[in-house]
């Protein structure tokens, strides 16, 4: 008999179906990984199971567990159920936990609960479970908040809190996309030896393929409220039976063509594309002389443009720093160092990725590079032009041709002003300012160059999807002919196939228009994917610089290689996965 | 924690100077000449030289107004001009009535909001919550001195259960003072009361939304106490606020309904003492009052790190 | 859920009045507050009797089909009185919040914007004037120029300055480092303009019903204000000098005191349903929150 039955489970939610006809299975000590992009009605199929659901929700079928069907079974059957048999676990630690409340109540509640045991033994065994989860009692009293903890670690106290009573079955819905490459690994590694352990069965779901191939036994792919396919994970993913399976597995793995299609290839493929640009003519010399040094991690300008040719970029020396908080009021404030004498160049028409675990200072050097935030010390040159600390009104040539992507297709739109004005915002920066007739005209050339149609720039904002609202971004700062463009994790907030679609936008204006990238991002597949070369950086400075493949295939410095060491690959997962189940 | 109460004591220090400041220049710089006042129209330039003499009025204003702040500290507010009794002597015998009617309604407020805050919160979207929050609505539309009228003719006039008006003072025995206070309370807590438990429902259905509430509950809690010992105490720093704003507003309510019920407060005081041009004693009422606002504010601050310790941490 | 009540979405204003003429708080709140208003128009140009013209014959008549709300002491058509007297409170609380908005939105968004000691000083000044109740400033400014319907105004308009500094500080703080913003910044705009075109339409809505529920409490206030005679003077009739008329008369006529009463709770409901409507209709999600 299966820990976990669903049979036909359907659920609506008003008029929307959300899921249709679910069906999925899960063994003791067994892990279902449960994949699907964003709205696909995983994190839904979590919610049933602990009939958590939102209001209004209508869910028909069955939820068996261990047997018993839990669907139709009261609140009271539930409260018993929840937290003693499933456990669950949630994506955003920075907010799962209650800010009024010492972590050590917060796990030892659900013991109290429901083991009906008194405080002092329910603390004695939440103390016990905080240690396994590696937050030991000398580093982690009870007494702690969870504003004192890191992300990571409050993602353990939650942890340790679905785990404490030991349930059958625990869910984790995407448990580490809250969480850096090298955090994501610690965690997963946790949940595998809770797992083992205790003989859990586990649910986990995620958008990254890649992390449920490592993890999981079992696989199901999920798309539009419905299963696709399910089956063993290595067999499912070797064989790719299913179109979507397929789609998923090669959007994950995308390189925008023209560009490095292995990430061992990384020499020829560089020589590919610099044939393919050297042949469009539109590429400066310096492309060339700094692709064939590939690396020189001692040197600080090890990106110069060569040959004499100038640099588009040139940051010297530069430092940030933040007032840390004050412990007392007399207390001399003590600096916060978050940019650390970071010097690099970046030649027209290059494409550089700056990496790093997450606060380890690359979005605050992005700022600084975009003039968004003041720098403590350094210089930064642009276009030849000394640009630090110049005034808003002696920026302008600079803003013009210096434009940023960000991360958040939702939040980066005003959302009450129309696309046309939405992406002729920095057309203000051109003198003269172009007529509102030869400014709509740039609105939709501009548009076309990422895909759109003209007639989008009367819609809103909100009429767009996630993806479409990215090639708006990019619209945007491409509409001034900017020389440099600053990406943003742009693509960290995208599913895996509209990632793919946006990369290749990337690529393709870069060999189009010359355009050159400063890439800030956590991936590095998307680091290999559109980058030539890589910075590494690593609380505030530049650990480790070179060419992308280079660098990521032979990590030099402990930081990159804790970084490569922990980047989810797919291919590599499939390849063990193959070997481990045959 | 030390840090953030020093912060919060030297911005009430602060704001209680720069307010004395505000009070000294309205009401001393301003209206002309207190000694003519107090003497009459009649009077000789020579008495009214004198009585400025004695007064201090010849002084240079900075000195006036560090007299007046020096006799503040030591609870000096100087003589009235109409009673010739010391300021403090009236305000103490008129706090006693008013101190007491804006605790009691402030008590009353809390008491009734926040358990039917929480209640229809509970009940979101049911009959419970609707009509709940339809009374609410209500309620804070009605003004404190006009529910006072009504609270008058159905308990005073027409049950004659309690008093119309007036105060027998505390030396008449703490029951006939308190039921002396109890309709004007009343009436000054409703329509705060009503505020208060819409402010405690909309505060506590955010925090229902939050994602430890899913926490809390997916560990096996029922809703409701979830409800009680995970989300109310996060619901409650935007309920302190409102409770801070809102003793300046009993405080201050305090000086309309006194006029309702003919207590001896401090409003009245005040009153009599505008149409007295006794300004000497408008000025201690103000200051007081601003005072008492500025403390509460404190004290509302400071409850802030009790109910989240992120902010002790500071 | 600061978020939403900030930016929320925008899909043209048919939508946004498909969804307020769907919101009965909405619906309730409008029809009440156009009616308000519209007698308070009408009175300009008729009321069913001259409210200055004193008639002893007709004293302290009850309510009766030539006089609907009855007649005061002086002979006075309440009903007339309660039209005329519509006049001076809305008066009071519209300026009033005129004066809170014009004053408070700019310091609000200059504090956000500029931040530092600037912001410091506009928190300090706002914690000063929260010092002061409007009834305080109102006894204060009394004390010295003697009581009026402008003393009125004053007091409730400075109390307001800091209600909507707040409102429009944390709106805009709330959205000055949204990714649109920096962007708007990388498209070189200074913050006079960001706040011009991007700050102030988000936080439109967050104003408007601060707007509404300073109205009311304005109306609410100003009653107050006359009742103790504070406020508006005599002849001038208003709602909470009526009030202050009909107490010592209550026993004889209750009725006195029930039609300017019902007066102020009708239109002070009617402004906070409008303003709950109108955050409903702009806002669909906040509606389960209120």
């Amino acid at each position: 008999m299966s820990l976990l039955a669903i049979e036909n489970l359907s659920l609506s939610i008003g008029d929307t179906e959300i899921l249709k006809d679910v069906d999925l299975a899960i063994e003791p000590g067994e892990v279902l990984g449960l994949v699907g992009e964003s709205g696909s009605g995983k994190s839904m199929s979590a919610l049933a199971i602990m009939q958590l659901l939102p209001e209004g929700a209508r869910a028909i079928g069955s939820i068996k567990l261990n047997g018993v069907d839990i669907l139709g079974a009261g609140e009271d059957a539930m409260c018993r159920l929840r937290g003693n048999d499933i456990g669950m676990v949630f994506q955003e630690p920075m907010t799962a936990l209650n800010p009024v409340k010492t972590i050590g109540e917060q796990v030892a509640e659900g013991i109290r609960w429901h083991a009906g045991v008194g405080r002092a033994e329910a603390e004695g065994r939440a103390r016990i479970m905080l240690d396994r989860v590696g937050l030991p009692a000398e580093k982690f009293p009870l007494s702690r908040y969870p504003h004192q903890l890191s992300g990571g670690q409050r993602q353990r106290v939650v942890i340790a809190i679905a785990c404490a009573l030991k349930p059958k079955l625990l869910i984790a819905d995407e448990p580490t996309t809250a969480l850096d490459v090298v955090l994501q690994a610690q965690i997963l590694e946790l949940l595998r030896e809770l797992v083992a352990e205790n003989r859990m069965g586990l649910l986990l779901i995620s958008h990254d393929l890649a992390v449920v191939t490592e993890m999981s036994d079992r696989i199901a792919i999920m798309r539009g409220g419905e299963i696709l396919e399910t089956g063993e994970t290595a067999r499912t993913l070797a064989a790719q039976q299913h179109p979507y399976t397929r789609q998923l597995a090669l959007a994950s793995m995308h390189v925008p063509e023209g560009r490095s299609p292995s990430p061992l290839g990384g020499g020829s493929a560089i020589r590919l594309s610099e044939a393919k640009l050297a042949s469009r003519g539109g590429v400066t010399e310096g492309w060339r002389t700094a692709a064939a040094t590939p690396s020189d991690p001692s040197g600080h300008l090890s990106l110069k443009g060569g040959d004499g040719a100038a640099p588009l970029l040139e940051v010297t020396s530069l430092t940030r720093d933040y007032p840390a908080d004050r412990h007392s009021l007399f207390a001399k404030p003590t600096m916060f160092r978050a940019v650390d004498d970071v010097s690099f160049c970046l030649a027209p028409g290059r494409s550089v990725a700056l990496v790093g675990r997450s606060g380890c200072g690359k979005s605050t050097l992005a700022r600084l590079v975009l003039a968004l935030d003041k720098v403590t010390s350094g210089t930064i040159r642009f276009m030849g032009e000394d640009i630090t600390s110049r005034s808003e009104a002696d920026l302008r040539t600079a803003r013009r041709n210096m434009q940023v992507v960000f991360q958040d297709p939702y939040g980066s739109f005003n959302p009450r002003h129309r696309v046309e004005r939405l992406v002729a915002e920095p057309l203000s920066l051109l003198e003269p300012a172009p007529d509102p007739l030869k400014r709509r005209e740039l609105v939709a050339h501009a548009l076309h160059q990422v895909g759109l149609k003209p007639h989008d720039m009367q819609k809103y904002p909100h009429e767009f999807s996630g993806g479409q609202r990215q090639r708006l971004s990019i619209a945007r700062a491409i509409i001034t002919r900017p020389k440099l463009v600053v990406a943003d994790e742009a693509v960290s907030a995208l599913d895996v196939s509209i990632r793919a679609q946006i990369l290749d936008l990337f690529a393709d204006l870069n060999r189009k228009l010359g355009i050159a990238y400063l890439f800030i991002t956590h991936d590095l597949t998307v680091a290999r994917a559109i980058t030539d070369d890589v910075l590494v950086m690593h609380e505030g400075r530049i650990v480790e610089r070179g060419a992308t493949a280079h660098v990521l295939d032979n990590p030099q410095s402990d930081a990159a290689r804790a970084l490569v060491d922990a980047a989810p690959d797919l291919r590599r997962a499939i390849s063990r996965k193959l070997r481990e189940q045959g | 924690m030390t840090a953030y109460l020093a912060q919060r004591l030297s911005i009430a220090i602060v704001t209680l100077l720069v307010a004395s400041l505000v009070v000294f220049a309205v009401l001393e710089v301003l209206p002309g000449d207190p000694a003519r006042l107090m003497l009459g129209i009649n009077a000789t330039p020579d008495a009214v030289e004198a009585l400025r003499e004695q007064m201090g009025l010849n002084h240079p204003l900075p000195v006036r107004y560090f007299n007046w702040i020096g006799g503040l500290t030591t609870l000096d507010f100087g003589r009235s001009y109409t009673y010739s009794v010391p300021v403090i002597d009236l305000i103490t015998e008129r706090i006693s009535v008013s101190l007491p009617l804006a605790l009691i309604s402030l008590l009353l407020s809390v008491a009734i909001a926040i358990p039917v805050g929480a209640y229809a919160a509970e009940r979101r979207g049911r009959a419970g919550d609707a009509l709940s929050m339809s009374a609410a609505q209500v309620g804070v539309a009605i003004p404190n001195f006009w529910f006072a009228l009504l609270l008058i003719y159905v308990f005073a006039v027409w049950l004659r259960l309690v008093p119309a008006g007036g105060f027998p003072g505390w030396s008449a025995g703490i029951w006939p003072a308190l039921k002396a206070l109890l309709l004007p309370a009343i009436a000054l807590a409703l329509p705060q009361a009503a505020i208060l438990s819409r402010v405690t429902r909309s505060a506590l259905i955010e925090v229902l939304g939050e994602d430890y509430i899913r926490t809390a509950r997916a560990k096996g809690l029922p809703f409701g106490t979830v409800l009680w010992r995970h989300a109310l105490r996060n619901a409650l720093i935007p309920v302190l606020t409102i409770v801070g704003l809102q003793f300046s507003f009993l405080l201050a309510g305090t000086i309309i309904i006194e006029n309702v019920f003919y207590l001896p407060g401090l409003g009245r005081l005040v009153f009599q003492a505008i149409t007295q041009r006794d300004l000497i004693v408008v000025e201690g009422v103000v200051m007081l009052l601003v005072a008492t606002v500025v403390v509460v504010n404190l004290l509302v601050d400071l409850s802030y790190a009790l109910v989240d310790p992120r902010l002790r941490a500071r | 859920m600061t978020e939403l009540s900030t930016t929320p979405a925008h899909d043209g204003f048919s939508a946004f009045l498909a969804r307020a003429v769907a919101s009965r708080s909405f619906v309730i709140g409008f029809v009440i507050t156009a009616l308000v208003a519209l007698v308070a128009l009408v009175s300009f140009f008729w009321t069913p009797y001259d409210v200055t013209k004193l008639v002893v014959a007709d004293r302290m008549l009850p309510p009766s089909a030539t006089h609907l709300f009855g007649t005061d002491q002086f002979g006075r058509d309440v009903l007339s009185m309660i039209m005329v007297g519509s006049r001076n409170s809305i008066a009071v609380a519209l300026v009033a919040v005129g004066i809170g908005m014009g004053i408070g939105v700019p310091l609000g968004c200059l504090a956000a914007a500029r931040g530092g000691w600037l912001d410091e000083v506009v928190m300090r000044f706002n914690d000063l004037v929260f010092a002061f109740p409007a009834l305080l400033s109102a006894v204060m400014i009394t004390a010295v120029f003697g009581p009026g319907a402008v003393n009125a105004i004053i007091a409730i308009g400075i109390f307001n300055i800091p209600v909507f500094a707040r409102v429009a500080r944390a709106g805009a703080l709330a959205i000055w480092p949204r990714e649109f913003i920096l962007a708007a910044r990388a498209a070189g705009k200074g913050k006079a303009r960001i706040t011009v075109e991007h700050i102030l339409p988000n936080i439109a809505t967050m104003l408007l019903v601060q707007g509404t529920i300073q109205f009311a409490l304005g109306i609410l206030a100003e009653a107050g204000l006359s009742y103790v005679g504070l406020g508006a003077q005599p002849p001038m009739p208003s709602w909470g000098r009526m009030l202050f008329d009909a107490q010592t008369r209550m026993m004889v006529m209750p009725s006195l005191a029930l039609f300017p009463g019902l007066a102020i709770i009708v239109t002070v409901l009617g402004l906070n349903l409008l303003g709950d409507g109108v955050s409903d209709a702009l806002d669909p999600k906040l509606r389960q929150r209120r």
